[in-house]
């Protein structure tokens, strides 16, 4: 039975509308959410220090929201050597691939934008869908760092086409067991294999797949950190090294765009993370409207833990070496993600 | 590699456990630490040891203190003495937009006419009223600190 409040029946133009406003709010939400609670907040106090305090009266609340209309009020200053329009295409597109992640995680079994589960041939492709438009964001820091006529902004272009595609390969081929274990790519159906599964017999908790792929759940997390161009894998915006790398030349709400691409992508990844090795809106017994309704906040405290991971880590490590960077993902992530996914494969055979 | 990995742990021990004692940060206009006792704040003038000998102009670095002075006569110590000269000041400035506390006029006063203050809340919103003159340098004297206690055994120097 479907809750009344669920079951107003509207067009679907207007369904399309809140749609739209919805994840028009909350990309940039989500980035406003990480920014402060682990870039201002938690960096902070990992440096033993406390960060704004006064923005908005209670610990700074207001800081980034600040700025933001600080970026708003600048100068758009373009250089004048600029291919103009890939200038200003660049961060459009670096935007555009958060919002394409967001469209296929699920916060409920009817909470999402749009499931992919049937389309055309395919049955489910969420997975795949989320991997492919992740790794759009490589164009468009290509495109920022040719267009800016900068040979800082082209070198830290080309280290972060390099490192993307490097890193690309041990993050799809982290999922790839997740997906021989649940039988699907659909997200939806991961998690619903998740929340029905049982642990020997023991259906309490449901069955996170952390618990058998946390080999894949930890290359995932180092993957998703470099895709994130975040220290320990921050070589192409190294400010020591490249100035801001592809961003340098970037000012004014294009800059905004890129922090907003970051840190939407931050949550994207985390939310990918939760939904494949956590459950992701699901909790054990709770079925129908009710996961409905608690699906989103299930679905956000478990963002929050992955995105407290990630952080630490950024927040711990200083920078690799370009040499080490390739190195980590050609000679130790790639093997074992391919060793993991034979073992998984493996043993799904012998005990279906 | 074992040890690559137990050193990557140990550093997120180490984020994590500063993460979760209170910061060191004093949140200073709403609550203020007091500087150490002979920190050094401000420089105070005591206008009677000054002789206007200009070794402290003369001392420092960026030139920041302005002095001119006079001579005065005045009546002899003695009976049928000659009447003394003394030098009086007319100004004392320093300058502390461009004084950069070193301390050295401090150290170089050979009539003990100059002092180290612990205050440091002396902002201006203009950048010429840093400039202060000998009686805003009179003031801080208030604030000097008494002399630290000499070391046992230390020989006490000086007249008496």
């Amino acid at each position: 039975m479907i809750h009344p409040l669920l079951a107003i029946d509207v067009g679907w133009g207007t369904t399309l509308a809140i749609k739209t406003v919805i994840v028009l709010g909350i990309v940039p939400l989500t980035a406003l959410i990480l920014g402060y609670t682990f870039l201002l907040k938690m960096m902070s106090h990992m440096q033993s220090r406390l960060g704004p305090m006064d923005p908005g009266g209670f610990h700074g609340w207001f800081q980034l929201i600040g700025d933001g209309i600080k970026f708003l009020q600048k100068e758009d200053i373009m250089p004048g050597e600029a291919d103009r329009r890939v200038f200003a295409l660049a961060p459009a597109i670096v935007v555009l691939s958060t919002f394409l992640v967001f469209v296929v995680i699920p916060a409920g079994p009817r909470i999402r934008v749009a499931s992919l589960d049937s389309v055309g041939m395919f049955n489910g492709v969420g997975v795949f869908y989320a991997l492919a438009v992740s790794s759009l964001s490589v164009i468009g820091v290509l495109m920022a760092g040719w267009a800016s006529s900068n040979k800082y902004a082209l070198l830290g272009a080309l280290r972060a086409a390099a490192q993307l595609i490097a890193y690309e390969l041990p993050l799809v081929l982290a999922v790839v067991g997740v997906v021989i274990q649940a039988g699907t790519m659909s997200l939806q159906g991961i998690v619903s294999f998740q929340q029905h599964g049982a642990l020997f017999g023991f259906s309490g908790l449901g069955f996170p797949l952390i618990l058998t792929q946390f080999i894949g759940f930890a290359i995932f997390m180092v993957a998703a950190q470099a895709e994130l161009t975040q220290p320990p894998f921050d070589m192409p915006v190294a400010e020591s090294e490249l100035v801001a790398g592809y961003m340098v030349e970037y000012t004014g709400f294009r800059f905004l765009f890129f922090f907003i691409g970051e840190f939407g992508t931050a949550f994207a990844f985390a939310a990918l993370a939760a939904t494949l090795f956590l459950g992701g809106w699901s909790v054990p017994w709770v079925h129908g409207t009710a996961a409905d309704l608690l699906g989103p906040f299930v679905l956000f405290a478990k963002v929050m833990l992955v995105a407290f991971l990630m952080f630490w880590a950024r927040f711990t490590y200083p920078r690799f070496r370009e040499d080490q960077l390739q190195a980590i993902a050609w000679k130790w992530l790639i093997p074992i993600a391919l060793f993991n996914i034979l073992l998984t494969g493996v043993l799904k055979v012998a005990f279906t | 590699m074992r040890r690559e990995i137990k050193g990557m742990l140990t550093g997120l021990g180490v984020t994590f456990k500063t993460m979760t004692k209170p910061a060191v940060t004093v949140q200073y206009p709403h609550e203020r630490e007091d500087p150490a006792p002979r920190a050094r704040g401000v420089i105070a003038l005591k206008e009677e040891n000054c002789t206007v000998c200009m070794l402290c102009a003369r001392s420092c670095p960026d030139w920041c203190i302005y002095i001119e002075g006079h001579k005065e006569q005045r009546p002899p110590r003695r009976e049928g003495g000659r009447p003394r000269s003394v030098s009086l000041l007319d100004r004392f400035d320093i300058d502390y937009a461009l004084c950069m506390y070193c301390g050295i006029c401090v150290e170089v006063c050979p009539f003990d006419a100059l002092f180290w203050s612990p205050e440091f809340e002396y902002s201006e919103t203009r950048i010429a009223d840093l400039l202060h003159d000998k009686y805003k340098l009179g003031e801080w004297m208030e604030t000097v600190p008494e002399p630290e206690p000499l070391e046992l055994g230390a020989e006490v120097k000086g007249k008496k």
